[in-house]
């Protein structure tokens, strides 16, 4: 196996006295979609805010491609190819889908400092072929705040490869969306990111979704890592078992609104 | 000894009558986030409804203190109506909205008085019984003002008890906290609004009543007491009781103890530590971070380049604003060029304001600092007027250079506040330093270059400045610079994640802001010859919000349109009497009944009539 | 649009107009007045009623030379950019022959710098600023009511009589207190070589906190006090310093307080015995002002005030230029109000040719409480021509024309 895109080693965060994040460490391969998975407070968004420099860790190691990452604020991790979707979609409401994903485009180019030439114009091919990519291209024109919510999700994957990144962070991708959405959605990522080799780090509460896209999933619960593997693994884990025990499902399950 | 303790003494009857005043302030602004400049009227209403009621009961101690509390009901139901009326209406609009509401029922309120009550200065009775002084370590002090020390204490007691004990003040905390998690309760909102504005307003009037044994009672009284109650609601911490009643006290003793220091900064030195504490604690000394993003109201459309009709008519308007001085008579070219300066300044206002979601309530501060720069150029280097207008936007640049980067550390209203407080200081010290500025004499003699002399010279000087201003203005909306601006109005979150650093842009947009606005100070100066300070001063900031706000807020071309209209409406109904009042109806029905503004309204009435394109249909 | 629309109207209205000069033998004069009537109405509602006074008794008279006089009065709401637009519009528009009014210091120096620009007349009618006349002073401004430094000097020689050697001042923190500080200071060192000043208090205008202010003076312990402020701020001060008893044993000499728009307000708080300058209404006996007087109680049905007789005196200056003057061009008019006499309910008095400034002068004496009312008593007329500096004072504080 060629060196990993992204090695965490001993990432640790705690608030007060409570360990919200201890002592975990993975690896991630190029082109690998790892899925992040733990009951609700288990520390999955911690670990992804010290990941993209959101927050700081109180110890432990972050390397993209070799390089310390940790530290760093968001936009320089933004900047070393990271990308990253929110479980709320982000997009700005006043653009139309075209201008949402010129924007990240702009900034990729370091343009957002030109204060003279007129912006439509910048970068339309470039963001024509990833709502292609996505499937929004005939939405190019309209405004985002009428966007339906799947579409949404389709427009921040497209603001999310803006800038060629080498490893998506996604947090619940799917949040929110009608079951087979989902699958559809997810499908389109797997695709993308096969294609593209881009690593994808992502957390998820629908276990269909894990188990039918992610190549390997690690479990966390109460800021450790108790299992990690392949799909089949970590189902008949015993830790895992126990963990999600006596709620009917094997997993949490979570009200989608 | 005695003598400072004496001093101290006085510094506290000061501070509770301050925070008599900024509690209710503090309060309203808390729950319903409204910035209630028409405070400082529900306080000089109550001061002025106690004078009245007291004269029939001359004398009588129950009288005096029934008359007060009177006063102070009176008041909490006008307060009422204006919340039931107008508030009411705009709670989920952005805060300027709000704001040009509560200024505009300023404006009617100072009519409504000066027709019920006259103009003359009023002086009312002391209070009966407590009319002499005490003796505290041999020195005198007024026994009135020692019931003002206890009352202080007593109210704020009382509001605490209200605001923890009962269930209806538990209510209030939690909306402070959380407006809409009280909404998805169940409560009744709207109710417990109104509830709040009574409450606000009565302690308004009783704050403006209890003054009735120590001032007189005068016209200028509302809006000298509420620069005062914002700083202390700012420094204590917006929606913070207890923050008021600190900040109440710091600056009662600081203007107590300071008169015997530094009689001659006693104007400054408020606005100065109000700045060094919001510069150590962005949101006061017992303010907390704002919790929620504030709320957009309506979801904007994007923007698009002009029409072929809008252009049309922009080029139509071009082509008149050229040949116009040959049409025209002088004075129509005279008011034309207010209409530029204006047009200019408030379209600096609004592209910060409303394409980068930065709402400045002291946007004349960089207006003021561009006429001073110039005159300073006339003054005191012998420069000319070329050089001068140059030196105009470096001023402002200068001035929104050092007050943005703590500017743009804060959103919303908070943001607004600071702004407010930056333009103080740069009022209050152009007032007071009079060796360089002339104080309130202003600087005189600041005329145009001959070239440039003939009100038709200066008039085309005006429209390629400030119409190139303008024009430069819409194209950077339109460059990355200003779409990443736009972005960071709708999802600051997202931009930075888009490895945008939000802040450098938004400071970049107020200098740029501050730039335009001293221009038009420069253009301004030299077209009246003289500068004095009231064009730092707060109305001149709220006639940009208005101008903004009367064109269309979501409008590129509103900030004109609203300049054009809101100078010839003032040049116009200035020569009825009771004009305040008429101002302030129209600028309170604008923004209840149309706020989208005149420009937003024509383009509704474009859009709905087929001749400008609907979004919708665009795609 | 808009402008166009506008424009459109004022050529239609100009065209209008210059047709009725052409029908009309008997055009009005016309006056542009320009004042800060909705901001001060406790100040101006008096002046207002003084010159519309005046305006009916000249024109019940048969106007100036036929013609009848008119004002147009323009509110500015107290803004000094606002009152530059109105006198351009009163200029260009309204045709006016000259410019008179303004309260506030600050827009009388703003239109006295613009009449100066515009090479138009201008008669400032009630601000004090000695810079009207002096350091800003031009070639087409005068001014009427008696200067700072004038009703400072007439103080000063009444404080020097005195005896106090040890003086407090309290101002209002900006141009006007500091002004009539530092002209109070200069003429009573003048006269008592040994007088010292102990202690200055800077209240905000119209903002004082008085406890802390007379605190402060009383740690000083003076033998006299000079009071410049007014309005509220004076009636804070008086309470604050009658209820610690600041002004027993003590010499107050305070500036305008005699006025009955500031004293009135007082009622039985007035204070006594301080030496000030203002107008003793009803109590003055000469013919001339017993006329104005009963003809303003008889049109108004209230004694008139200070503002009343400034307003009234207003007209009458300029009803004596009009008649005096052969041709109505600022030239001429400038020319002809140098050294013009005006008879008025005040006295005569004259424009002087040096400074502009008018002689008319004030009413100087003590404070009493007569009826539960403020009252002056033992007062004269000082008569604004004694106290002048010197012509070679005047000539170096005025720029060269």
């Amino acid at each position: 196996m060629s060196d990993p895109v992204l090695s965490v080693r001993n990432l640790s965060k705690s608030f007060g006295g409570l360990k919200a994040v201890s002592d975990v460490s993975f690896d991630l391969a190029k082109g690998e979609l790892l899925a992040l998975i733990g009951p609700n407070g288990a520390g999955k968004t911690t670990c992804f805010n010290m990941l993209n420099g959101q927050l700081r860790a109180d110890a432990g190691q972050v390397r993209l491609n070799g390089t310390s990452i940790l530290g760093l604020n968001p936009r320089r991790v933004w900047r070393m190819g990271v990308g990253r979707t929110f479980q709320i979609t982000a997009t700005y409401a006043s653009m139309t889908v075209r201008e949402n994903v010129q924007m990240a485009l702009i900034s990729h180019h370091r343009k957002t400092w030109d204060i003279w030439r007129p912006a439509s114009g910048l970068h339309v091919e470039e963001a024509m072929q990833l709502l292609d990519l996505v499937g929004m291209r005939e939405q190019a024109e309209r405004a985002a705040a009428i966007l339906a919510y799947g579409d949404l999700k389709r427009l921040e994957l497209a603001i999310a490869l803006a800038h060629a990144p080498e490893l998506l962070l996604m947090d619940e991708p799917t949040a929110g969306m009608a079951p087979r959405e989902r699958v559809r959605l997810m499908q389109l990522t797997a695709d993308i990111v096969a294609e593209r080799g881009i690593s994808v780090l992502f957390t998820e509460h629908d276990m269909d979704v894990v188990f039918s896209h992610a190549h390997r999933i690690m479990v966390l619960n109460r800021g450790e890592l108790i299992a990690s593997g392949s799909v089949d693994d970590v189902r008949n884990d015993a830790r895992v078992q126990e963990v999600y025990l006596g709620g009917g499902t094997l997993f949490e399950g979570q009200a989608h609104g | 000894m005695s003598f400072y303790f004496a001093q101290f003494l006085t510094g506290l009857s000061s501070a509770s009558s301050l925070f008599l005043v900024a509690c209710g302030l503090s309060l309203i602004f808390g729950v319903t986030r409204v910035v209630n400049f028409a405070h400082g009227s529900f306080y000089m209403l109550g001061a002025y409804v106690a004078y009245a009621l007291v004269q029939f009961v001359p004398g009588s101690i129950l009288g005096f203190w029934g008359s007060v509390l009177a006063a102070a009901l009176i008041v909490a139901l006008v307060g009422v109506v204006v919340e039931i009326l107008i508030l009411k209406r705009i709670y989920n609009a952005p805060e300027l909205y709000q704001l040009v509401a509560t200024f505009g029922v300023v404006l009617l309120m100072q009519d409504a008085i000066l027709l019920i009550f006259g103009g003359d200065d009023q002086f009312g009775p002391r209070a009966p019984g407590l009319d002499s002084v005490v003796r505290v370590f041999g020195e005198p002090i007024p026994e009135y003002d020692l019931v003002l020390i206890a009352l202080g204490p007593i109210v704020l007691g009382a509001l605490w008890l209200l605001l923890n004990r009962t269930r209806w003040g538990i209510l209030v905390r939690a909306a402070t906290l959380d407006r809409e998690m009280v909404a998805s309760l169940g409560v009744n909102q709207s109710w417990l609004f109104t509830t709040v504005f009574f409450l606000g307003s009565f302690l308004a009037g009783l704050g403006g009543a209890l003054q009735l044994p120590r001032v007189s009672i005068n016209l200028l009284m509302d809006l000298s007491i509420i620069a005062e109650a914002f700083v202390v609601v700012v420094i204590g911490g917006m929606g913070s009781i207890p923050g008021a009643f600190i900040a109440a006290l710091l600056i009662g003793e600081l203007n107590a103890f300071g008169v015997l220091v530094l009689p001659q900064a006693t104007i400054v030195l408020a606005f100065v530590v109000m700045a060094v504490v919001l510069v150590i604690r962005p949101y006061g000394l017992l303010g907390k971070a704002e919790t929620l993003a504030h709320v957009a109201g309506q979801v904007e459309l994007p923007i698009r380049p002009a029409s072929t009709l809008a252009k049309s008519i922009a080029g139509l308007l071009l082509i008149g604003l050229v040949v116009m001085p040959f049409l025209a008579g002088e004075f129509a070219i005279v008011l034309a060029t207010d209409v530029l300066i204006f047009a200019l300044f408030a379209a600096s206002l609004h592209f910060i304001m409303s394409n980068g979601g930065m709402v400045s309530f002291g946007h004349a501060a960089y207006f003021g600092l561009g006429a001073y720069g110039a005159a300073f150029v006339i003054k005191y280097a012998g420069g000319s007027m070329e050089l001068a207008l140059l030196a105009a936007p470096l001023m402002a640049a200068a001035g929104a250079l050092i007050f943005g980067w703590f500017c743009v550390r804060l959103s919303g209203v908070y943001m607004a506040m600071l702004t407010l407080a930056a333009a103080q200081i740069v009022w209050s010290t152009a007032y007071q330093w009079q060796d360089l500025t002339g104080g309130d004499d202003g600087l005189l003699g600041i005329w145009p270059s001959e070239w440039a002399k003939s009100k038709t010279a200066y008039y085309y000087l005006a429209l390629v400045l400030c119409g190139g201003g303008i024009l430069a203005m819409r194209r950077m909306i339109f460059s990355p610079f200003g779409y990443t601006l736009r972005g960071g109005r709708d999802n600051p979150n997202r931009t930075e994640s888009i490895g945008i650093n939000l802040r450098q842009h938004q400071w970049a947009a107020f200098i740029i802001a501050g730039v335009f606005a001293g221009i038009a100070g420069g253009v301004y100066v030299f077209s009246k010859g003289s500068i004095f300070p009231d064009e730092a001063a707060i109305p001149r900031s709220v006639d940009a919000l208005v101008m903004v706000l009367l064109g269309g807020v979501q409008t590129l071309s509103g900030p004109v349109v609203g300049a054009g209209v809101f100078r010839l409406l003032e040049d116009e109904i200035s020569r009825l009497d009771y004009w305040r009042a008429i101002l302030g109806v129209i600028i309170i029905s604008i923004v209840v009944i149309a706020p989208e503004g005149i420009a937003g309204f024509i383009k509704k009435i474009a859009v709905k009539a087929g001749f400008e394109r609907n979004e919708e249909q665009a795609s | 649009m808009k402008i166009l629309k506008y424009m459109a109207g004022c050529v239609l209205a100009a065209g209008v107009a210059l047709t009725a000069i052409a029908a009309q033998a008997a055009e009005p004069i016309r006056i542009g007045e320009i004042n800060s009537y909705s901001r001060l109405p406790a100040f101006l509602d008096p002046y207002k009623k003084g010159w519309q006074l005046a305006l009916e008794e000249v024109n019940a008279a048969g106007g100036i030379k036929g013609r009848p006089l008119e004002f147009i009065d323009r509110d500015d709401g107290g803004k000094p950019g606002n009152a530059v637009t109105i006198a351009e519009e009163m200029i260009s528009k309204e045709k006016v022959t000259l410019l008179t009014g303004t309260f506030l210091s600050h827009i009388g120096l703003a239109v006295t710098d613009f009449a100066k620009q515009n090479k138009v007349f201008f008669l400032a009618a009630e601000p004090l600023a000695d810079a009207i006349v002096w350091k800003s002073g031009n070639r087409y401004t005068f001014r009427l009511r008696p200067s700072t430094t004038m009703q400072a000097a007439m103080l000063a020689k009444e404080a020097a009589k005195t005896g106090a050697k040890k003086w407090a001042t309290v101002a209002p923190n900006y141009a006007y207190g500091k002004e009539a500080v530092a002209a109070f200071k200069k003429e009573l060192t003048k006269l008592v070589p040994d007088a010292t000043f102990v202690e200055e208090q800077w209240p905000t205008v119209f903002k004082i906190d008085a406890g802390p202010v007379v605190r402060a003076v009383e740690a000083a312990k003076p033998d006299g006090i000079y009071n410049v402020t007014f309005g509220g701020d004076l009636a804070q001060f008086v309470r604050e310093g009658n209820l610690r008893g600041t002004f027993e044993n003590r010499t107050v000499v305070s500036l305008l307080s005699g006025e009955p728009e500031y004293l009135e307000p007082l009622k039985g708080e007035a204070p006594k015995n301080w030496i000030v300058t203002g107008y003793p209404q009803g109590a003055i006996e000469t013919p001339e002002h017993k006329v104005f007087f009963d003809a303003y109680m008889k049109k108004w049905g209230e004694a008139p005030k200070l503002g009343s007789i400034v307003g009234y005196n207003v007209v009458a200056s300029l009803a004596a230029l009009l008649k005096k003057a052969d041709a109505y061009d600022a030239e001429t008019l400038v020319n002809t109000m140098k050294g013009l006499e005006v008879m008025s309910p005040s006295g005569k008095f004259t424009f002087r040719a040096q400074d502009h400034q008018a002689t008319m002068g004030t009413w100087v004496g003590k404070t009493d409480v007569k009826d539960g009312a403020g009252v002056m008593v033992d007062w004269f007329y000082a008569d604004g021509a004694d106290y002048q500096p010197s012509d070679e004072e005047v000539k170096s504080l005025r720029p060269a024309e």
